[in-house]
């Protein structure tokens, strides 16, 4: 029996993957791709997919092994996902190619704001862009009478005002899992609250009052949170919100759609988005887009067919076919309620995401590593500060920076 | 066995050593008096990239690798002393800390933080895992022999689990409302978050870590028991020994090699501790001293990593275990030379 369920999954397998009846032309040349693995990659993989040949890996840990993969010769794979933030390695190192030919070729009907240029060259296409943003439960807000919030202040009072209500396990979610998410939190509200990371010669600068109050803004937060907020990344906190665990989160517009999964989400069509809390001067959240690169290290031949196979994968098809996976860049997406919070928080100033420091890097991983040691109470603000500082100094000085 | 043939015997596998381990670990030792940087430039760069309203254009100034005409990035290794081992032992921190008798300062410094966990990771487990591995064996010993087998492979089912699997299963067994953290929520009537404070998660991977090994130490000491003397065990009967007697001074002081072997395993392997931290995430509450080393060796978003640091520190760990072992091989070697005299 079970056998012969195996046998009819193989079969099925092999017809959908023999099926390439979406993509416009028959793949023959091997491809690997790899990217981190959110809805909308997998959208965009599986429509390459359709045209043969391809193989892609999405892997939250993909900007760990992508440098170098890509540095490798020939390269491991031919085609990357990426953020602004995990071009850079990428394009320090010279391991993705200019893509003028091959646009030019077969990328003409490409939106402009898609090619994304460093001093004139395109190197890479965008799919979407991407924020935080206020997800909250529509329902219990409109029972309790509570107001949507647009400041982290807002939240914590209405934080306050639910907790006598029990209708949730914890109020607030969030995605403050000490290393790269604990980072993103405080970059978002420190340049919501207008500060400045560096100063002359790549210096760090965020030991002031504006880190201060940003810290203090963060621990506000946290008692209305689980406690295990610590180990809690984006993924963790999606799942809270489908299980009404929580009833209100800064989170990523990559991961609105899901909330209205009914194969997932228990809290259908209560989950509304609105813009990410104001800090004092903008939005506290940063604009990021994602999209496409490819390697330096392949053959011209080979460029062609990943290019090919690329544009298939961010075609208008695919675009329709998931609307409300992100908010594309492409032609034919239609922001839809999804989109909702995440074009609010753009419109309130949100600053995008400063991956052209080049500190930034070490700055954001200091930050990962130190700011859990003043969320537990551990040490003061400006004495985390401080040691995020010293942490970021060592390692500016090793790498040349400083 | 003439001096060639011994040669012979022992040649490859000196050659695999001093290939596979020797050499690595002076490269490591190498390396931790280097720095590897990149070189810069300074220039104007224009970028364009998207925003939700369309392309926006910038042109800054921007500190840049500069790239060879190999392709790859230009950089230069200089020798720097002991700057790495500084970088990782922070020593003006440290005598801060104590000019301050602090010992929660001393405790927030990273290399010292990690270093506390480790060791007190490494001699909590010892015992227990000796105590248990004893006891399993005991226990097997002493089932039928009808059914000694599958004891056998069921009390070996921990050890065979990788590592990092096995600390992600006990992650999800508590993690959030995991289901034994939702047992014991029901059974104590009380809020359970078993990865809110350090305590909780040192005694999960202490838990963990006595689960994992003590098999291993079980199966070691069962071997051993086969080998105890019939003759002795039945004089100390007839000479009205009692079961913890004849415990205590015929069966461990006949296993005592094997204690002490079991001892140096754990010694090394628990010192080493890694997959606990990073299969639980504990970094905000506890890390250990080879996360650290992992920690420096992991890239960050501009693709840098801190080779030199992570030397420095895999030499430090190194040094801990030699420092760790040195009394235990001290014994073994005064118990040896005692034999031969």
């Amino acid at each position: 029996m079970f056998l012969k369920k195996l046998a009819t999954a193989v079969a099925i397998t092999t017809i959908s993957t023999g099926a390439w009846a979406a993509c416009s032309f028959d793949n023959g040349t091997e491809l690997k791709s790899l990217s981190n693995s959110f809805d909308a990659m997998k959208a965009v993989t599986e429509a390459m997919a359709e045209c043969g040949n391809v193989t892609s890996t999405l892997d939250v840990d993909f900007k760990d092994k992508m440098p170098d993969a890509f540095a490798a010769n020939p390269s491991l794979y031919q085609i990357g996902g990426v953020s602004q933030g995990t071009m850079v390695p990428l394009l320090n190192a010279g391991t993705i190619r200019p893509l003028d030919d091959l646009v030019a070729k077969y990328g003409t009907h490409l939106k402009p704001s898609q090619l994304i240029k460093v001093n004139g060259k395109i190197m890479a296409i965008a799919m979407q862009v991407n924020n935080q943003h206020l997800m909250y439960r529509a329902d219990i807000f409109k029972d309790l009478g509570i107001a949507v919030p647009t400041s982290y202040a807002d939240m914590v009072a209405a934080a306050k005002k639910m907790q006598s209500y029990n209708l949730v396990d914890y109020p607030i979610g969030g995605t403050f899992k000490a290393g790269w998410n604990l980072g993103e939190e405080f970059i978002n509200t420190y340049l919501g609250n207008g500060g400045e990371f560096f100063g002359e010669g790549n210096t760090p600068s965020i030991n002031n009052a504006t880190g201060v109050t940003t810290l203090n803004t963060m621990k506000s937060l946290t008692p209305y949170m689980d406690p295990e907020y610590l180990v809690s990344d984006s993924t963790y906190v999606q799942q809270q919100f489908q299980q009404g665990k929580i009833a209100m989160a800064n989170l990523w517009a990559t991961r609105a759609a899901a909330m209205d999964n009914a194969e997932e989400s228990q809290v259908v069509g209560k989950v509304v988005m609105a813009s990410a809390p104001m800090g004092s001067v903008r939005a506290a959240s940063t604009n990021w887009w994602d999209g496409l690169v490819f390697a330096t290290n392949m053959t011209d031949a080979q460029a062609d067919a990943a290019f090919r196979v690329a544009m298939e994968g961010i075609d208008t098809e695919m675009v329709t076919a998931n609307n409300d996976a992100a908010v594309w860049l492409i032609d034919g997406f239609v922001a839809g309620p999804a989109a909702a919070g995440a074009i609010a928080t753009a419109n309130n100033g949100a600053a995008p995401y400063p991956s052209s420091s080049p500190g930034m890097g070490a700055m954001h991983t200091a930050l990962g590593n130190g700011l859990a040691a003043f969320l537990n109470g551990e040490k003061d603000a400006a004495t985390a500060l401080a040691d995020i500082e010293a942490a970021y100094t060592i390692t500016a000085t090793e790498s040349g920076l400083m | 066995m003439n001096q060639k043939t011994f040669f012979a015997f022992i040649g490859p596998s000196v050659l695999m050593m001093v290939l596979f381990i020797a050499l690595p670990l002076a490269t490591v030792l190498k390396q931790s008096f280097y720095q590897t940087q990149s070189v810069y430039e300074t220039l104007e760069v224009e970028t364009c990239s998207p925003t939700f309203t369309g392309q926006v254009c910038v042109k800054e100034i921007k500190t840049i690798p500069i790239i060879g005409n190999n392709g790859k990035v230009i950089t230069q290794t200089n020798y720097v002393g002991l700057s790495n081992y500084q970088n990782v032992l922070e020593f003006p921190r440290v005598i801060a800390a104590f000019a301050n008798n602090s010992w929660h300062e001393f405790m927030l410094i990273d290399f010292w933080k990690a270093l506390r966990f480790t060791l007190t990771f490494t001699l909590i487990t010892l015992p227990l895992v000796l105590f248990f591995g004893l006891l399993i064996a005991l226990c097997i010993n002493n089932v039928a022999k009808s059914i000694r087998g599958p004891v056998i492979f069921v009390s070996l089912l921990p050890m065979i689990i990788t590592p990092v699997i096995g600390a992600l299963a006990i992650r999800w067994l508590f993690i959030g409302d995991g289901i034994l953290t939702s047992f014991l929520e029901w059974w104590l009537v009380k809020d359970i978050s078993m990865f809110a404070q350090a305590w909780t998660i040192e005694f999960m991977m202490t838990f963990y870590r006595v689960w994992h090994v003590a098999p291993f130490a079980a199966i070691v000491f069962y071997a051993g028991l086969q080998t105890v003397n019939k003759d002795t065990i039945e004089s100390a009967i007839i000479d009205g020994a009692s079961r913890w007697q004849k415990l205590r001074y015929v069966i461990i002081p006949h296993l005592m090699p094997l204690i002490i072997f079991v001892t140096l395993i754990h010694l090394m392997d628990a010192y080493r501790v890694f997959e606990e931290v990073v299969g639980f995430s504990s970094q905000a509450h506890v890390i250990s001293l080879q996360w650290l080393t992992y920690d420096f060796l992991t890239a960050d978003l501009m693709g840098n990593r801190s080779i030199g640091r992570a030397s420095a520190s895999s030499m430090l760990t190194m040094i801990g275990i030699t420092l760790l072992l040195i009394p235990v091989l001290r014994g073994v070697w005064n118990d040896y030379k005692g034999k031969r005299l």
